[in-house]
């Protein structure tokens, strides 16, 4: 195994745990503002995706088709907001599991209907086509080390968003005592639908941005979705700074376990066979990090509000 | 007697009536239908006891579901290949073995998924029994031993003594004779000093604490209890299928079963049923009208959560006693 | 789920005699119209219903219900339509994990069942049943037509598929015909839509060529992120990857790639002319591998109802074996084990104008049946 490869498998690691903070961070940002956990959140970044994919058919241009994944998510999510989600903030998590469950059916199933069973095509902008070299000789995909850069982008941004402006003052101040900010005299109505629809447009912009690596499908939100409950649960439940690491911690788990356990288990057994084992394993190991953290920290490695 | 309970009897008798009107019709989907409707009835009673009244929210319940189907599965197999099992012990095909390797399989996963996940509570309880689903979900996909994402076929459904099991009408009256038993043992535990603790558990853990109850031991037993109960059911409804997949331990069964209960009513005694006859006749009858039947199940689900709560033993019997 | 799809005008049947049947024959199809791969049940249903539309023949009554590729409701559609609609026939599941589910026990309740895609080994093999006919593959044949044909170009190939039992009868079947060395064997998740990590192993291994087998969404997927990974190894697989329903959502990323199948649209021969206008007049796109796979069975049906009643199984199981119809794949024969004995061929990915479709290149097996016939036995 040589060292470029290693490297190479990093950057994919760091890749898709970014893409996967994406997500976290509405998921983990809704949590702690409104107390709502939200399965179709997954939802969203299929409807990004399906946006974007629409879009640039439409209209040859990758870039408009980001635009309106995030327009398309951000009123999605907005609406579904007013019309479901507020009924449940006073609901026990038992309701909303129930609900988003829900609308997850709804979600899939009106997308189908709309635009059919096939999978839609939605390419990479030619300008981000193709592959660079790095330094050491290692070859990697311009589009993936863009995909790191939004991530990164995003990150700072929502940090400079809670830390540094009035809205992310109302943020704070719902996280940590929700009448006060009732009381301070703030719309919490248009707050909470605020943050709702700007988790929805970073899941929607994720899916978009992944939906041109993969393909443009119904139910595509749906593993995400999972791993990035892994993600927040691991980084703690409100914590954008656990969101970011916990994604960073999973996604590097998932991608170095599928590339070593096999070659960990060729050691000692026919390659056929670890490949089998390892695949195998590999495709537990995040639950079972996620079982050992838990099971030292119940409250993940940043609790929020523990 | 309570209008609640005069009504939990008429659903049940109601399942039992609605089975032999089939067999006099000489319907007989229709008892498969029942039959259907009384095993995910006793799982989601089984998942009732933790959740309803433990409030122990487990998204992961279709992991024990599975062990109890693929306990009747492997056990079936080896019987049919006639091939020892494990240390020399032979397969079978009674189903009373059956039940009891499968329950008590399901109880030790469940000690030890539950010492793990019960140290945790709230958001982190429901994503710690998901994860730990997941998990064994993963495991039998690849694990090729017995047949991984294609399941393993019981070729003949297993046997029980002095019944025709095949006879559609003999396995519903396993299934529902099980139910009842089911049904019996969450209203006895309900009703202990043991379900009390647990019920007080979930209103307030502070308060159980100060009478010197530790609400962790009281909680690993209900959540064990719960396991086995959804693991029985398990088994049947591998029997019924004559077939069991990796797909009975996926998230979207553990979704099933939490919908079974909310549907029917939380902590109800005979929520859960309440729940399973009506989800199962939902897709039943949306299936025969439209392609996009998942669509309206939805709208429905989102209906009962958001208007009618307490679902359809909170219609027909009001409000529970406690919240 | 449940449709009746009015093809049951009975009273029609005495003044059409004829191509009416000696009795009515009722066909329960159970396939994936909802859910993920949804794409594959609805051209199988189409290509089935295009062939029944083309006969002309009213006395066939076909219920159609939707499996949302889910075993445990596959079982139930299973246990409705033979307890209450009493079919004669049953047709239509797209996944062999599902295949297993429904027909073991719809066979031991003497239904005869007709494969239009799955075709597990377990069925091929010691499982044999007959009343169990497959209209498609045996799920291995794709990938030895594969193996088989790189040995001409390649010595060194990296091979991939997701880590189920279809994954390893994937490339256990391309390794018993393929004759180079392996620069890689590696088994992914199922249901993985990033590839990113396997590339950079494919970049980093000494292969001359890849070899995957991802059905669906994963396909696309892997398609398009090694297209613009840097690495340009020749790229082939099985049919199941790019065929018709897929092409469009992978785009020209797939342009070029070798893909093994039992039938290509272009494949001559006046069935299968007949087929592809039909599908395209009837349905506005181009059909895929499933929906030919079906319009044969649908016409197998049609030719053994024409010989014998289908109450009579004996009789209608001999006329159903002797495959007396005009496949669109040529030449079509069963062999002992009731699964197909058939050509394969290497088609390659091309542009048609606007439209990404496959051709043929070459033939890589004649006459060829699968590796289980012999434990087969019945």
């Amino acid at each position: 195994m040589s060292l470029t490869l290693f490297i190479e498998q990093i950057l994919n690691g760091l890749q898709f745990g970014v893409m996967l903070f994406l997500m976290a961070a509405g998921l983990t940002l809704i949590f702690g503002v409104m107390g709502l956990i939200n399965l179709a959140h997954g939802s969203l970044f299929m409807v990004g995706a399906f946006a974007c994919a629409t879009v640039a058919a439409a209209t040859g241009s990758f870039w408009l088709g980001l635009v309106a994944s995030l327009a398309a998510a951000a009123a999605a999510g907005a609406l579904v907001e007013i019309l479901v989600i507020r009924r449940l903030y006073e609901r026990d998590h038992l309701d909303q599991v129930l609900a988003t469950f829900a609308l997850i059916l709804i979600f899939s199933e009106g997308t189908r209907w709309v635009f059919g069973s096939f999978p839609l095509y939605l390419d990479i902008p030619q300008l981000l086509s193709g592959a660079v070299h790095l330094p050491g000789g290692a070859q990697y995909p311009i589009y993936r080390l863009a995909v790191i850069g939004v991530g990164i982008a995003v990150a700072i941004g929502l940090y400079l968003l809670i830390g540094k402006t009035r809205l992310g003052m109302r943020i704070r101040a719902g996280e940590s005592d929700r009448e006060m900010i009732g009381a301070l005299g703030i719309d919490i109505g248009t707050l909470y639908t605020l943050v709702f629809a700007l988790g929805a447009a970073l899941a929607g912009l994720a899916g978009a941005m992944v939906g041109a690596l993969q393909s443009v499908q119904v139910g595509m939100g749906e593993p995400v979705l999972i791993l990035a409950f892994v993600v927040i649960v691991i980084g703690g439940i409100g914590s954008i700074k656990g969101a970011l690491i916990g994604s960073i911690l999973v996604g590097l788990t998932e991608t170095l376990g599928r590339f070593l356990l096999p070659h960990f288990f060729g050691l000692f057994m026919p390659n056929s066979e670890a490949a089998t084992i390892g695949a195998a394993l590999a495709s537990m190991l995040i639950y079972i990090v996620m079982a050992l953290i838990l099971a030292f920290r119940p409250q993940g490695l940043f609790a929020a509000n523990a | 007697m309570t209008r609640e309970t005069t009504i939990s009897i008429l659903i049940i008798a109601g399942l039992l009536a609605a089975a032999f009107i089939a067999q006099a019709m000489g319907e007989t989907f229709y008892i498969t239908l029942a039959t259907r409707m009384a095993i995910l009835g006793l799982a989601a009673t089984g998942l009732n006891i933790a959740l309803g009244l433990g409030g122990l929210v487990s998204f992961g319940h279709a992991a024990f579901f599975g062990i109890g189907g693929y306990a009747a599965g492997i056990l079936a197999t080896h019987a049919f290949n006639s091939e020892p099992l494990l240390l020399g012990l032979p397969g079978t095909n009674q189903m009373i073995v059956i039940w009891i390797t499968g329950a008590i399989a399901a109880g030790l996963v469940a000690v030890l998924i539950g010492l793990i996940s019960l140290r945790t509570s709230g958001v982190y309880f429901i994503m710690i029994t998901l994860a730990f689903a997941q998990m064994i979900y993963y495991f039998a996909i690849s694990w090729p031993a017995y047949g991984g994402e294609d399941g393993l076929s019981i070729y003949v459904r297993n046997a029980f003594p002095g019944m025709n099991t095949l006879a559609p009408m003999s396995f519903f009256l396993i299934c529902f004779g099980l139910l009842a038993l089911g049904l019996i043992v969450f209203a006895m535990l309900r009703d202990s000093r043991f379900g009390a603790a647990l019920q007080a558990g979930r209103q307030n853990e502070t308060r159980l604490a100060a009478v010197g109850i530790g609400p962790f031991r009281v909680r690993l037993t209900a959540f064990v209890i719960s396991a086995m109960m959804t693991a029985l059911a398990g088994a049947l409804f591998a029997d019924l299928n004559r077939f069991v997949s990796p797909s009975m331990f996926s998230w979207h069964m553990s979704g099933e079963l939490i919908v079974l209960i909310i549907l029917g009513g939380v902590g109800r005694l005979a929520g859960p049923l309440a729940g399973a006859i009506v989800y199962v006749l939902f897709e039943f009858a949306l299936g025969g009208i439209t392609e996009h039947w998942q669509f309206f199940l939805g709208l429905i689900l989102l209906a009962v959560v958001l208007f009618a709560r307490g679902g359809v033993m909170g219609l027909l019997a009001g409000r529970a006693r406690h919240g | 789920m449940k449709k009746l799809i009015a093809a049951s005008l009975f009273a029609l049947s005495a003044s059409v005699a004829g191509n009416a049947f000696a009795e009515p024959v009722k066909i329960g199809m159970i396939t994936t119209l909802s859910g993920g791969g949804a794409g594959l049940g609805i051209d199988a249903r189409d290509g089935f219903m295009l062939a029944i539309e083309q006969s002309g023949n009213k006395d066939i009554e076909i219920i159609t219900e939707d499996d949302a590729r889910k075993p445990e409701l596959a079982v139930q559609i299973a246990d409705k339509m033979i307890q209450s609609d009493k079919v004669d026939l049953m047709t239509g599941i797209i996944w062999s994990n599902l295949a297993m589910a429904v027909v073991p026990s719809a066979t031991a309740q003497d239904v005869i069942y007709l494969s239009v895609n799955a075709g597990p080994s377990a069925l091929a093999g010691a499982g044999c049943s007959p009343n169990y006919f497959n209209v498609a593959y045996q799920n291995d044949n794709f990938h030895e037509a594969m193996g088989e044909a790189a040995n001409k170009d390649f010595k060194k190939t990296f091979i991939m598929a997701p880590n189920y039992p279809a994954g390893k009868d994937s490339l256990t079947g391309f390794k018993r015909f393929y004759k180079g060395e392996l620069a890689g064997e590696v088994y992914t998740k199922l249901g993985q839509t990033d590839y990113a990590a396997e590339i950079a192993q494919i970049r980093a291994s000494d292969a001359d060529s890849v070899f995957i087998f991802l059905p669906g969404g994963m396909g696309v997927a892997f398609t398009k992120q090694y297209a613009q990974s840097g690495v340009d190894l020749p790229l082939m697989g099985p049919a199941f990857s790019f065929s018709q329903d897929v092409l469009p959502a992978i785009g020209d990323a797939a342009l070029g790639v070798k893909n093994s199948a039992s039938w290509a649209y272009d494949l001559d021969n006046e069935a299968n002319k007949t087929f592809v206008e039909g599908f395209k007049e009837a349905y506005g796109r181009l059909p895929s591998v499933y929906a030919a796979q079906a319009y044969d069975t649908a016409n197998l049906i049609l030719s053994a109802a024409g010989k014998a009643s289908v109450k009579d199984k004996d009789a209608f199981r001999a006329a159903l074996k002797e495959a007396d119809f005009d496949s669109v794949r040529g030449k079509f024969s069963f062999n002992s084990n009731n699964h197909p004995i058939q050509d394969f061929y290497v088609r390659e990915v091309v542009k048609d104008g606007d439209t990404l479709t496959n051709k043929i290149v070459s033939t890589a097996f004649t006459d060829h049946q699968d590796a289980y016939a012999a434990e087969c036995k019945m």
